[in-house]
């Protein structure tokens, strides 16, 4: 745990970002801090009187720890330790925006308040997560496990268990991995049963402590993420075990799970898959929705007024995630292992590619400033964050972190399904 | 380096024990990073499991190394697990599953 005087915890305050300079440069800068470590601890920054719209987080995926970052001086504020194993880390933010709700892979649940930069509660609640999500009003954060496979559902306030939803299929009489965890209207969860093939709406609006459970059965084999677009209404898992998409309409989940896409995924694949793209961002302009195409080169354009495939835009390798910018003009786009040190920006209106970057050595994650004038891409193995103007593609700068993965800004916390 | 897959497995019974310490120290440190890093998407970092399944040298103890070596190059069809052979050569892959087996380093 930090504490709140935890000065050992923290990297040099208020670190800009700068335009990249030499290595020995940066070990002089690297001693520095190291020399601001031993200092005592200065105010933090819940001392000035400040809003949290510009505020985010970095996970460092190796070490447990988290970067907060403020996006209007592009700067770094500190480092909150303690946070378990953080190899695929998510996440949600409070309605309020001033705490972030992080879910570790060792099924830690950490409340982060953004403002003073310490853990305000954690608990172990489950041997192995995926993510989660936060309700609709901001009272309930849902938990998705791969061990023991289900949901728990806390109080956002106080991270006490209100409920917990064993994932256990009537049909494999077992318990699944839950994966494609979701938030929606009324107070309503999805998610997805990998090893039972099944999709459960968990309605948390009338009493949270005896959620009302709507399943879905046989929606395909082995769904392995989801994602619910930005108004809440589609919520569409990707499955892993055959070709397709299983799509369920939140408006009318009495019309059931529909299947979709039916040739897309992995098929015949002639290449094979390194990483699983992601869905959860699953870009979507006017009626067209981009998505990674599965083992393939490719960036695949579907129509969801009638999820039909539409089209597609060669790139440079298997996308991961291609992810639309807040004004939807772009889409940006970074991909699996071996070509994950390129990024790629689309035009929506050509569909063309119309810009490569190479940033370095695994590209894991990219987040938009909440008006989409910067956007901010992880580089792991450079132990770096960079930050380019959309418009220009120059770089503007960029961070120090430890093997940085995914990143978070609080703006997420008026959205859906993020 | 492409090799018919049965003559892979035959030349591994026969030489994986010299040819796991017949890697450089960098490619060594190389190769600890990239599975930690890359089979850790998803076996997770501590490669204790997460879709993919747990891969400790306490979940592996009953498979025979060249049944993980195949694995490891040529992927497990049904499943996530892809074939890492254009990538690893075959005594990158005999290395890690050496160091799988005994617990693999940090």
């Amino acid at each position: 745990m930090t504490s709140p005087m935890g000065c050992d915890t923290r990297t040099k305050r208020g670190e800009s970002a700068s335009a990249p300079r030499p290595t020995r440069f940066r070990s002089l800068l690297t001693l520095l801090a190291a020399l601001a470590l031993t200092l005592p601890a200065l105010v933090t920054h819940a001392d000035e009187l400040r809003g949290t719209g510009d505020l985010g987080l970095i996970i460092e995926r190796a070490k447990g720890s988290i970067q907060l970052v403020d996006t209007t001086k592009r700067s770094l504020l500190q480092r909150v330790e303690g946070l378990g194993d953080t190899s695929h880390a998510a996440a949600v933010f409070s309605r309020d925006a001033r705490y972030a709700y992080v879910f570790g892979r060792d099924g830690g649940l950490t409340k982060v308040d953004l403002l003073t930069g310490t853990i305000v509660k954690r608990v172990i609640q489950s041997g192995n997560s995926i993510g989660g999500a936060i309700s609709q009003d901001g009272r309930w954060i849902a938990a998705a496990n791969y061990v023991p496979g289900g949901v728990k559902l806390f109080d956002a306030e106080t991270l006490e268990q209100v409920a917990d939803i064993p994932a256990y299929s009537e049909e494999t009489k077992a318990l699944s991995r839950v994966v494609g965890l979701e938030d929606s209207f009324n107070n309503r969860f999805v998610f997805s049963l990998f090893d039972a093939g099944e999709i459960w709406i968990m309605d948390v609006s009338e009493d949270p402590r005896k959620p009302k459970l709507t399943k879905f059965k046989n929606i395909g084999n082995q769904p392995y993420d989801a994602l619910i677009t930005g108004d809440g209404r589609w919520y569409v898992a990707g499955l892993y075990g055959e070709d397709g998409v299983a799509v369920l309409d939140m408006w009318h989940p009495e019309r059931g799970v529909k299947r979709a896409l039916p040739d897309y995924g992995k098929g015949e694949q002639k290449l094979p898959v390194y990483k699983m793209p992601h869905l959860e961002t699953w870009a979507v302009a006017g009626n067209l929705a981009f998505i990674p195409g599965v083992g393939r080169h490719e960036v695949v354009l579907v129509d969801i007024a009638t999820w039909q495939k539409v089209g597609v835009i060669p790139v440079a390798g298997q996308p991961v995630f291609v992810m639309s910018d807040p004004t939807g003009r772009r889409l940006w786009v970074n991909f699996a292992f071996p070509h994950y040190d390129t990024v790629q920006v689309i035009d929506v209106e050509s569909r063309a590619v119309m810009h490569t970057m190479h940033p370095g050595k695994a590209v894991l994650h990219m987040e938009f400033t909440p008006r989409g004038e910067n956007v901010w891409v992880s580089v792991r193995d450079a132990n770096r964050v960079d930050i380019y103007d959309t418009e220009t593609f120059k770089k503007l700068g960029e961070l120090p972190a430890n093997a940085p993965s995914g990143i978070f800004f609080s703006s997420r916390a008026h959205r859906f399904g993020l | 380096m492409k090799t018919h897959p049965w003559l892979t497995t035959l030349i591994f019974c026969c030489a994986l024990p010299v040819q796991a310490g017949g890697l450089s120290v960098a490619r060594q440190q190389d190769l600890t990073h990239f599975v930690r890093q890359e089979c850790g998407f998803c076996h997770g970092l501590k490669l204790t499991g997460g879709l993919g399944s747990s891969i400790t040298a306490e979940a592996l103890k009953n498979k025979p190394a060249e049944t993980l070596i195949a694995a490891i190059l040529h992927g497990i069809p049904g499943t996530a697990m892809p074939g890492w052979a254009p990538h690893l050569s075959e005594a990158d892959t005999a290395w890690i599953v050496d160091e799988l087996l005994k617990g693999f380093p940090e």
